[in-house]
């Protein structure tokens, strides 16, 4: 063993690079030696919480995982579900908040990179990307050029690299004013039989490099950007980000698609968080081998490179492969063609180390489990918020009515929350491939499926996010089971099933028990809804810190939810198709305006208890949805969500993009600002030409629902059965002000 | 036979290929930009969008010096068909194929979205399913998609009728409005003098299935298709 050559480990120095005094002696335990410089940064990073998910891991554990159909849950770079005819979708979605923040073009960029490399690794052809994006008050001028930038870099990439971005969430609340969130989801298509795992079996097999050269770029953007707080030195850490190329990926996604046909390969890794050192490490640790490298033989971009830098660049557009020996021929071929680096950089060893070589010099030798394995697991105190009873506080005898229930809509279509992103989804490519059924605006996305080699089946997958962090801050576990029931919801209300969830849980500083327990109570609502829908946890990311300052974003579980649709051609949209068709409203309306956006637009407050989920109920919709949309009696559905229903009825007769008024009758003896703004879960506006057939069908299963109007007209007009007219306003200056919405608000459109 | 052109970084050179082979019944193969003969049989060229080596210098700049451009322009020379989409259309006009040039959007940024287009020029090769004055409804997907000439050219481009589509409203007329990224005299698609060779940035790949994006794509594709039935002397 060589004597480091870059700087002296100590103790000091491996504070520096966030390890506990703990930790650091467990690493002089396992080595039963001082680390040298380059071993002390793998550990840093492999036990960082972005990495090792050391504050995070008992409570993932507690997740609902498995069901028949799921092929592949956590633990690998993505999920696995099998949809039927053979096939299978994979998926997840992942945080690049911290890098976003930072340098909004190119953290966005890197984290769609990202994703999809999740997915391709696993042999599938990446089809729909997701994004749930949330930044801080849009009139503060910082935040527009974050939304510039961020839209910017997810366009930037995604365009480029051929896949659809079909949907999304953009929201803004003054709690991501420090810490903007960037959440990426991407799903792909594969053949059930031909799932590729980060295994590197096969001793003496060749381990080989293909993809980007290595650069300085991203080093601890795991472990230092990713995760700790943000302070005012945060600028500084520019250098942390990575910088994505598109057109690499690309090439890098036919390249490994075309090797993953062939039999050359035994495990496949993308190099993510962590680079070269993360994904050799799994490798080896998932198949109980050792690996040796050459670092002299990794492609660099740059000269004097050190092992130190090498190994913990988070350069983007790079794989590492084991390939059977003697088919390196076969994997040069292909990634030469393509014009990608290929290196073989090392092989396969039974001894269960990692043995690093660079100059002739030895300069990491350390056993693989302990390092992958054996991270730390820590059990962080949890305490409830000691102003949770206040932030419940809500007495809706003591509100004043809403004196202007028009303007009130008004109000709320208009504001950057709930009014139309089309401003950010315009510049996202959402056709390419060809199979986008329902693009963005929706409740949900629809993509038809095709194979790798072109032909097309009939099945159709929905695909939706959703989180309400309001809720979540208001109660975290009922946050989390309404964001799970409304994915669901959504999925649904285009006809299709849900099938499984990924998350991308989104917290403060997990050291501060406050905060642990906001992740406690988050994950058991998760938990719990997704058991009770049957749509298990499948794959997901968890985002601490963030938190700039000691403030801390709002808890936001984001929700990636997917169905499966038999017949793709069979589906409902959202908006009302066409006039002269019964409107019916599934669910119940409840005096309730508790956590709503009426509550924070018109008068200023964020509290209440959230409306209760009944998961029966959802679980008894769910197959109302999916049995009358088969039938052809549900021709458009659209999920009651922010806003409440008097939005979700305007939303209906206009996002179609031409005009379709509608006529309402509301019966309930309910005060009218809470029957047209409550935000009651597990409610449905639903068209249809059958009403008889469609409210006989929802008595069969247990759903209230009730015929409350027609559509047509060029009006939206919802009163009371005495004739009350509660809202009667034109569809077209509602439409005008929902379109114009974000525009409007922005200086630089 | 269609032969679709893959060059690294395109990204609807399979979405072609399935337009022209399973929607239309038309054979279509994607031929590597490495290539230096377009394959035996090839009856038309089809320069797909995407971003050809990523576009990060002019877009379609470095596509033009792929091996298999030199093949497709002497096909051209010789009368064969050549249709460039959205890249594919940066591609031939800086391949000198065809006048004028793609450039920024004028607000700047991507767009994607579905447009209106008016068939300015029937009967050709590319536009024989079309009348004069039909509207279309085809999605666009760029960034760089301002069509540019200087006056003399575009007057030059009237006069000869090799505008054969450009940006209008959902009733027809041709106006700012419509434009929706500064193509000058809202030019959305040009041919040469010749009537062989056609770029248009809108993606009538992305238009031929009812449900996905509708079917007013197969006009255009359509045409070729019906123009090149039987001509195998094209080759």
């Amino acid at each position: 063993m060589s004597a480091p050559r870059e700087r002296a480990v100590d103790l000091a120095l491996a504070r520096e690079h966030g390890l506990t005094d703990g930790e650091y002696a467990n690493i002089l335990e396992i080595l039963g030696r001082t680390p040298t410089f380059p071993e002390l940064g793998i550990f840093s990073v492999m036990w960082s919480e972005h990495c090792s998910y050391k504050s995070s891991k008992q409570y993932l554990k507690c997740l609902p995982t498995k069901a028949a159909h799921v092929l592949q849950g956590p633990g690998e770079n993505a999920g696995v579900v099998a949809i039927g005819d053979g096939l299978a979708v994979v998926f997840k979605i992942e945080s690049h908040n911290h890098p976003s923040y930072i340098e909004p073009k190119q953290g966005a960029a890197t984290g769609v990179g990202g994703i999809l490399r999740d997915i391709f690794t696993m042999g599938a052809r990446p089809v729909a990307s997701l994004d749930s994006l949330r930044f801080g008050p849009i009139d503060d001028p910082k935040h527009q050029y974050l939304l510039h930038g961020v839209v910017d870099g997810v366009g930037g990439y995604g365009n480029p690299v051929g896949v659809a971005t079909v949907g999304g969430e953009t929201h803004f609340h003054e709690c991501y004013r420090g810490n903007i969130l960037v959440n990426a989801f991407n799903l792909g298509v594969i053949a059930a039989d031909r799932v590729f795992l980060a295994s590197a079996a096969g001793v003496g097999n060749p381990v080989i490099y293909v993809g980007s050269k290595t650069g300085r770029d991203g080093i601890h953007g795991a472990s230092l950007l990713a995760s700790a707080e943000f302070d005012a030195g945060s600028e500084a850490k520019r250098p942390t980000v990575q910088v994505g190329d598109p057109f690499t990926e690309k090439c890098l996604i036919e390249a490994c698609l075309e090797l993953m046909a062939t039999d050359a390969i035994v495990g496949i890794q993308d190099m993510g968080a962590a680079g070269l050192t993360c994904s050799s490490f799994e490798m080896a640790s998932n198949s109980g081998t050792g690996i040796e490298l050459d670092l002299d033989r990794v492609p660099q971009r740059e000269t004097g490179m050190t092992p130190y830098e090498l190994l913990l660049s988070e350069s983007q557009e790079r794989m590492l492969l084991v390939a059977r020996a003697g088919q390196e021929g076969t994997v040069r071929e292909i990634f030469e063609r393509w014009d990608l680096d290929f290196a073989v950089v090392g092989s396969v060893t039974d001894d269960g180390r990692m043995r690093i070589r660079w100059h002739g010099d030895t300069v990491v030798d350390i056993p693989v489990d302990p390092v992958a394995r054996s991270s730390p697991e820590l059990d962080r105190p949890v305490r409830q918020p000691a102003d949770l009873s206040e932030r419940h506080k809500l007495d809706l005898a003591s509100l004043t009515p809403e004196q202007d229930l028009n303007g009130a809509l008004e109000t709320l279509l208009d504001s950057p929350n709930l009014a139309s992103k089309a401003w950010v989804y315009r510049q996202y490519d959402q056709l390419v491939q060809g199979d986008t059924v329902i693009g963005p605006g929706g409740d949900a996305a629809l993509v038809r499926v095709k194979r790798e080699d072109g032909s097309v089946t009939r099945k159709g997958i929905a695909l939706a996010l959703d989180c309400n962090p309001r809720w979540c801050w208001l109660d975290p576990c009922a946050g989390a089971v309404a964001a799970v029931a409304e994915a669901a919801r959504n999925v649904a209300c285009t006809g299709a099933r849900p099938l499984a969830l990924t998350n991308c849980l989104n917290f403060g500083n997990p050291e501060k028990p406050e905060i642990m327990w906001e992740f406690a109570e988050a994950t058991r609502g998760l938990g719990l809804a997704a058991e009770a829908l049957g749509t298990p946890v499948v794959s997901g990311n968890v985002s601490f810190y963030n938190e700039t300052s000691g403030q801390a974003i709002y808890p936001t579980p984001t929700i990636g939810m997917v169905g499966l649709l038999e017949d793709w051609q069979r589906h409902a949209a959202s908006h009302f198709p066409d006039g002269g068709l019964a409107i019916v409203l599934l669910g119940e309306n409840r005096e309730d305006l508790a956590a709503s956006e009426w509550l924070a637009l018109r008068r200023g407050l964020e509290a209440g208890t959230p409306p209760a989920v009944d998961l029966d109920h959802e679980r008894r919709l769910i197959d109302l949805l999916v049995e009358g949309v088969e039938r052809g009696e549900i021709r458009s559905a659209h999920d009651v969500a922010d806003g409440g229903l008097a939005v979700a009825l305007a939303e209906c007769c206009f996002t179609g993009g031409s005009e379709i008024g509608a006529r309402v009758t509301l019966a309930e003896a309910i005060r009218p600002d809470a029957l047209l703004f409550g935000e009651a879960p597990g409610r449905v506006v639903v068209a249809t030409a059958d009403a008889d057939a469609l409210l006989e069908r929802a008595a069969a299963k247990g759903v209230p629902a009730r015929r409350v109007g027609t559509t047509g007209g060029e009006r939206l007009c919802i009163a009371s059965p005495a004739g009350r007219a509660w809202i009667d306003t034109p569809v077209a200056k509602l439409h005008a002000l929902w379109e114009n919405g974000i525009p409007r608000r922005l200086e630089v459109a | 036979m269609f032969s679709v052109i893959q060059f690294p970084g395109s990204n609807d050179d399979r979405d072609m290929r399935f337009a022209m082979k399973s929607v239309l019944g038309a054979e279509a193969r994607l031929v590597w930009h490495k290539d230096a003969e377009l394959p035996a049989g090839t009856a038309a060229v089809l320069c797909p969008g995407g971003f050809s080596y990523g576009d990060y210098l002019r877009c379609g700049a470095m596509a033009q010096y792929s091996p298999i451009m030199a093949a497709v322009k002497r096909f051209a020379a010789a009368g064969g068909p050549v249709v460039g989409v959205c890249n594919g259309f940066q591609v031939l006009c800086e391949s000198g194929l065809l006048p004028g040039a793609l450039i920024r959007n004028h607000h700047l940024h991507f767009i994607c979205d579905f447009v209106h287009l008016r068939v300015e020029r029937a009967g050709t090769l590319f536009t024989g399913r079309a009348t004069a004055g039909q509207l279309l409804r085809i999605p666009i997907k760029h960034g760089e998609g301002a069509y540019f000439a200087t006056a003399p050219e575009i007057a030059r481009l009237e006069e000869r009728g090799q505008i054969f589509l450009r940006y209008c409203d959902a009733n027809g007329a041709v106006s700012e409005a419509a434009n929706p990224n500064g193509s000058v005299a809202n030019i959305a698609g040009v041919m040469n003098e010749r009537g062989n060779v056609f770029g248009l940035m809108p993606h009538p790949e992305h238009a031929v299935e009812a449900g996905i994006g509708g079917v007013d794509g197969r006009v255009l594709l359509g045409s070729l298709v019906d123009a090149l039935r039987g001509k195998e002397a094209l080759r």
